[in-house]
């Protein structure tokens, strides 16, 4: 099994900037729309290089989704850009109706998701957005690592027709991904081999998930990590693969407990083998201003977290 | 060959009786908005917008347009039908289980003609602003037009739109708002009084023009080439529609009152015998 290792740290916004810089050269079809955030979502090189194909729609994130929404009456692919709250909660009407019930091709692509924002607080770090993206009918919902991953899902979701959530954040983090890794919607990646456990990450947890798997290995537990950047549609295939093998489940994700992945995944397990879980989550609360690593220490979302999450469903088999 | 002023008006007597057998005949639906917009879409669709034969999504070549108020989806199915859409015997299905006219307009059961979902109010001048600027990008000099409600004004998403089809100069839209000056719970002003509309909207740097008598076809007619005129301009221009709901229907006029409400049978009798013609073919 290939080990993968960090080849540079980077934020995944910035991966998201360089697969619309490249979409904009190859995809004449490809339109961005911000509201007031080009700095934060990356967008310079398109807003540069593509001036007619770049909307800025102001502080008005309701209009953007509509707008987006009628721009694809033309055939036009357009990709929104704001931070995640702003992109989900704010406007969740406007994408029930006007982009998902009418199935109108629109890609909304979320920065600054979850707690790693950090500083700014609560008011921003939306952990819902999974959870409401997830329960509109046809949406797609991905959640990327690191930057490679990011721009393997950027580019991969202009050639993917139907409403798409694409998450992700702003922390600098690991890039470990191969960047020649396809990106395939729907199809999980299987990142290390174990038979004790198998470990279900997302976002920034899979890094986290990895690290853990490590420690795990050095206490003698051997852990299976599944990368599960799309929620919607989820790979139960690959899961229960896994946990035909492994019999307990470990999901990890920087999201409310209720509503996230793990939930998605225990759906899975109780319609086809009811197994042990333990979910390494937020617990049905805000979140709070701090550091990245602080809050991912406090609310219980780092590699520890992962390990003491494994050690508990082991006993539970 | 454009329909003249004596056909438009045979038909809008057609269209009023599809809209009020519709709702009579599942006991729902709003006929008070829709037959005071009837002399209007019928006007729209058979006299001024550019049409292509058949349907498809994109409507690239073509005028394109939004009905934002998506209650009044009556006289919208009824002058799709009538526009040739899909088939008029298709209007007897508004509102039944496996349906493509669902109480509401929506893409989702594949109607020609509707290119978006509308119902929760307020989200169709952002599409059809985002329709406009996908027409400027495909060099498609065709027109995008909306229908609102003058209640449906107070959702804030539409001030956001205004704001910004001035500001993008967006001017290959006409946006006309449906001034009956009623809504669910009684009078606009009564509700949540608005001032004037023709002020707010000039404000916002649009190119406003009224129809005071938007139930009469000639004057929707020579205020619908007006606004055409208007556009390509550098503003977006706005249709103030003054129309009174129920319109063509005594007991349905001056009142709320047949908002959301139906007939039985016999206001239906009443009604239809108000909506005449010898040469109607009700579906």
């Amino acid at each position: 099994m290939k080990k993968y290792e960090n080849t540079g740290s980077k934020d995944t916004r910035s991966g998201f900037g360089a697969g619309m810089t490249e979409l904009g050269q190859k995809n004449e079809k490809v339109v961005a729309l911000c509201a007031d955030l080009i700095g934060s979502l990356k967008f310079d090189d398109f807003k540069k290089n593509h001036p007619e194909r770049f909307f800025q729609i102001g502080i008005a994130e309701a209009n953007m989704i509509g707008i987006a929404a009628g721009l694809t009456i033309g055939g036009k692919i357009p990709f929104t850009g704001t931070f995640a709250n702003f992109s989900t909660g704010r406007v969740y009407d406007q994408i029930r109706q006007s982009v998902a019930y009418s199935d109108k091709n629109v890609k909304i692509c979320a920065s600054h998701a979850g707690l790693t924002l950090g500083e700014d607080g609560a008011t921003h770090q939306i952990l819902e957005d999974i959870g409401l993206m997830k329960m509109l009918p046809g949406m797609t919902v991905i959640n990327t690592c690191d930057y490679n991953q990011t721009k393997a899902a950027t580019l991969a979701l202009a050639d993917h027709h139907g409403p798409a959530y694409l998450r992700f954040g702003r922390p600098v983090v690991p890039n470990f991904m191969p960047a020649d890794e396809p990106f395939v919607i729907g199809k999980a990646i299987l990142l290390s081999e174990g038979t004790d456990v198998t470990i279900v990450a997302t976002g920034h947890l899979v890094w986290e998930a990895l690290i853990a798997a490590e420690a795990l290995e050095a206490k003698g537990i051997s852990a299976e990590v599944i990368n599960i950047h799309t929620i919607k549609p989820l790979d139960e295939e690959a899961i229960l693969k896994s946990l035909a093998k492994t019999k307990c489940v470990v999901t990890a994700e920087e999201h409310n407990i209720l509503g996230g992945l793990g939930e998605s995944v225990s759906r899975v397990l109780a319609l086809n083998t009811p197994s042990p879980q333990e979910f390494v989550a937020v617990n049905d609360s805000f979140g709070e201003s701090g550091t990245p690593e602080q809050l991912m220490e406090k609310y219980k979302l780092n590699n520890q977290a992962i390990v003491e999450a494994v050690e508990r469903v082991i006993k539970r088999k | 060959m454009k329909p003249n002023t004596q056909q438009l008006s045979d038909l809008t007597i057609q269209v009023r009786r599809d809209i009020l057998r519709m709702v009579h005949a599942v006991n729902s639906g709003h006929p008070g908005g829709s037959l005071g917009c009837t002399e209007f879409l019928v006007t729209l669709y058979q006299n001024i917008m550019e049409r292509k034969e058949g349907f498809d999504m994109d409507g690239i070549g073509e005028d394109i347009f939004f009905l934002s108020n998506g209650h009044i989806s009556p006289v919208f199915y009824s002058v799709l039908a009538r526009s040739g859409y899909f088939p008029v015997s298709e209007l007897a299905t508004f509102r039944l289980l496996n349906s493509r006219l669902q109480g509401h307009p929506t893409t989702h059961e594949g109607l020609p003609g509707i290119r978006m979902a509308s119902g929760s109010l307020g989200q169709g001048l952002s599409v059809a602003l985002g329709a406009a600027q996908a027409k400027k990008l495909n060099g498609d000099n065709h027109l995008i037009y909306t229908l609102h409600g003058d209640g449906e004004l107070q959702e804030g998403q539409n001030w956001e739109a205004i704001m910004y089809a001035s500001a993008k100069k967006v001017d290959n839209l006409i946006a006309t708002v449906d001034v009956n000056g009623k809504q669910i719970d009684g009078t606009t002003d009564e509700v949540l009084a608005m001032g004037s509309i023709r002020a707010k909207f000039e404000a916002f740097d649009w190119d406003v023009l009224e129809i005071a008598e938007g139930n009469n076809i000639d004057a929707i007619l020579a205020g619908l080439n007006d606004a055409k005129s208007r556009t390509g301009k550098g503003k977006p221009v706005c249709i103030l529609l003054h129309t009174e709901m129920g319109n063509g229907v005594d007991f349905m006029m001056h009142t709320h009152a047949w908002h959301g409400k139906a007939p039985n049978n016999d206001q239906l009798a009443s009604a239809l015998a108000q909506n005449y013609s010898a040469d109607q073919i009700d579906y």
